[in-house]
């Protein structure tokens, strides 16, 4: 295994306001390894999506850089594919021609129209989402457009999926099927993932390492736990696994007694953060009602 | 168990929910036909009574029943010049038949009916001009605003001159449109009348506006999602515009055209008039220097013909935004 797969060093990145500038990051190092899962953890605003964005390439670093498989990331591309929190589905497009839009860009050269058709239907079905090809995003489920959106990511065959809290609008029964979904696929296909969460139990449950951030403004890494747990995981049965509850308590701890949220740096978030959710400590077995928002619907 | 009575409850129960449907069915009736049957009704009696009370230079003002009487007299006028110009044919044919008959190589022309053109031949002249200038304007109003949504520095460049052109009046652009036209369009054989170009460009020119800005607006608020989803995705400028630019500033781009559309039908009379197209402006300014009895009642109908076609061609405009929407769900109106 290659050590530094995925490599942030020294990722700083400044907004321009109309008065000083605003830092959001600094000092962000970071080594990722192939096939590894990756979780951001942090506060609202914190600058999480920032972080992400920079891999993804959709920003620019102010200063230090990312480096992929040794190549320098200095614009977006579908070796990072991204998954939206709000699904980014074309609305006017069926899910088997969402995907489609995706293989056709990445693989036109490279495979003929069948296997491309086959690929987009693996993929699909990969995600339990091949019994709704024909649809349009309206007329499926808040979950299902998550799948597809995941589908349409794993379809790009990227070097690393970039998940930008996920599952963040769902309900809690549907992201525990997610979830399970996703471990399965990643258990099958090995990827390297970075996902953004604000959920410790589902950082917990999916990731081999998590990175905690400290609050903005100039966020930074503030600690990573390595979860040692053993794959596959079952979520009832690490419920109540001491090593599992250990894990949860030093994020849980880090988030609410290390690095508390000031409520006043709540004003300072940049209108194109993350939106204004808590990080969420009940245990995922238990649904909670949450309104999924589905914009674009 | 006592059969007889439920079945005879089930059908009292039954015939309670036909009579309650049937309530509910009138009730409907009433407020999709009967209320705006009330407004016409109370608009056409104050009509008759203001237009009673009304005497121009060219007689009474005409009221509703006048109006209908005029509408009538041009169906009529309509049909007969249909007939003359049958009867002209059927000459023309018996004429020539003989001729054939008499010297087989004899050379036959069929020579057009110029009678005068009927009311219902100006209606039409006056639509496929609206639509000629609608379609121009069109064919430049898009390409304009999408260029204009998705560049910031073409917009700043084109927007000062956007703003400056749209408030113009049609009838300022006339003069200019019609020595342009005259000074460029010049043939031997013409495929298009001059007044006809300069009606359809001055058209054009009004009604290029609203396409643009709401184009613009439409495809500026695209959502930065799917614009991270086509980054991401490094689509061609092509495929971007056509997958994701187009579809989401779809709706908007409707707005633009029907408002186009609507302005474009109001400009057309203006310039109908000035520039001598043989349309319904031309109509109107005919019987207005005509100045006949019947002129006033003449210019009625022309004034609710053109607010029926204006009403129409909205509707279509509305059923093909129906059509072509991907959001089926979409309260459209």
């Amino acid at each position: 295994m290659n050590k530094n797969y995925l490599e942030l060093s020294q990722v700083g990145i400044e907004f321009p306001t109309d008065g000083e500038p605003f830092r959001a990051l600094q000092n962000i190092n970071l080594s990722i390894q192939k096939g590894e899962f990756i979780s951001l953890i942090g506060h609202s605003g914190c600058g999480k999506s920032t972080v992400l964005n920079i891999i993804a390439g959709l920003y620019r670093a102010s200063e230090g850089g990312v480096i992929l498989e040794g190549r320098e990331v200095n614009e977006p591309g579908p070796d990072r594919a991204v998954v939206f929190q709000n699904h980014a589905l074309l609305p006017w497009l069926t899910v088997y021609e969402n995907v489609e839009l995706a293989v056709k860009s990445v693989f036109k050269k490279t495979k003929s129209k069948a296997e491309m058709r086959d690929w987009i239907a693996h993929n699909l079905s990969l995600v339990h989402m091949d019994h709704a090809l024909h649809k349009r995003p309206g007329e499926i489920s808040g979950g299902m457009k998550q799948r597809v959106g995941i589908a349409r990511c794993l379809a790009m065959q990227p070097k690393v999926l970039l998940m930008d809290e996920p599952f963040g609008a769902l309900d809690a029964l549907t992201r525990a099927h997610l979830q399970d979904s996703l471990m399965e696929i990643q258990n099958r296909l090995g990827n390297t993932v970075v996902m953004i969460t604000h959920d410790v139990d589902e950082a917990v449950l999916l990731s081999d390492r998590i990175v905690m951030m400290t609050n903005g403004p100039a966020a930074s890494i503030g600690e990573i736990l390595e979860i040692d747990l053993a794959r596959p995981r079952d979520r009832l049965a690490l419920a109540e696994d001491p090593a599992f509850n250990a894990c949860r308590q030093q994020v849980l701890r880090f988030l609410y007694e290390k690095h508390r949220n000031p409520a006043a740096q709540a004003a300072e978030v940049p209108a194109s953060e993350t939106p204004p959710t808590e990080p969420q400590v009940a245990p995922a077995s238990v649904p909670k009602a949450k309104p999924t928002s589905s914009a674009a619907a | 168990m006592n059969a007889p009575k439920i079945r005879s409850d089930i059908s009292q129960r039954l015939q309670q929910l036909s009579l309650a449907s049937l309530l509910k069915g009138l009730r409907r009736t009433v407020k999709n036909l009967v209320l705006p049957l009330t407004g016409i009704v109370i608009f056409l009696f104050i009509w008759q009574i203001a237009a009673s009370s009304i005497v121009t230079s060219l007689g009474q003002f005409p009221g509703p029943s006048d109006v209908w009487q005029q509408s009538k007299t041009l169906v009529a006028e309509h049909r007969q010049e249909r007939q003359k110009a049958d009867a002209f044919y059927t000459r023309q044919e018996v004429r020539n038949a003989k001729k054939l008959a008499k010297n087989p190589q004899a050379d036959v022309k069929v020579r057009p009916y110029t009678g005068k053109a009927t009311y219902f031949d100006q209606i039409f002249t006056s639509l496929y001009t609206v639509m000629f200038g609608f379609l121009v304007a069109t064919f430049i109003a898009i390409p304009l605003g999408i260029l204009c949504g998705l560049s910031e520095n073409a917009y700043r460049a084109i927007n000062p001159i956007i703003q400056t052109f749209k408030p113009v009046s049609p009838l300022a652009w006339l003069p200019l449109v019609t020595m342009v036209v005259s000074a460029l369009y010049v043939s031997d054989d013409p495929m298009f009348e001059k007044a006809f170009l300069t009606s359809g460009f001055t058209v054009a020119l009004c009604c290029l506006w609203p396409t643009v800005v709401n184009t613009i607006v439409g495809v500026a608020s695209i959502n930065r999602d799917l614009i991270d989803v086509s980054r991401v995705l490094r689509l061609s400028s092509p495929v971007y515009i056509k997958t994701i630019v187009i579809p989401s500033a779809t709706p908007l781009i409707f707005t633009g055209l029907r408002l186009s559309l609507a302005t474009g039908w109001m400009v057309l009379i203006a310039a109908e008039m000035l520039a001598q197209n043989p349309g319904l402006g031309k109509f109107i300014w005919d019987e207005f220097q005509n100045g006949s009895s019947s002129s006033l009642g003449r210019i009625m109908v022309a004034v609710i013909t053109i607010g029926i076609i204006g009403f129409i061609l909205d509707q279509l405009m509305l059923a093909l935004q129906k059509r072509m929407s991907w959001d089926k769900q979409a309260v459209l109106r």
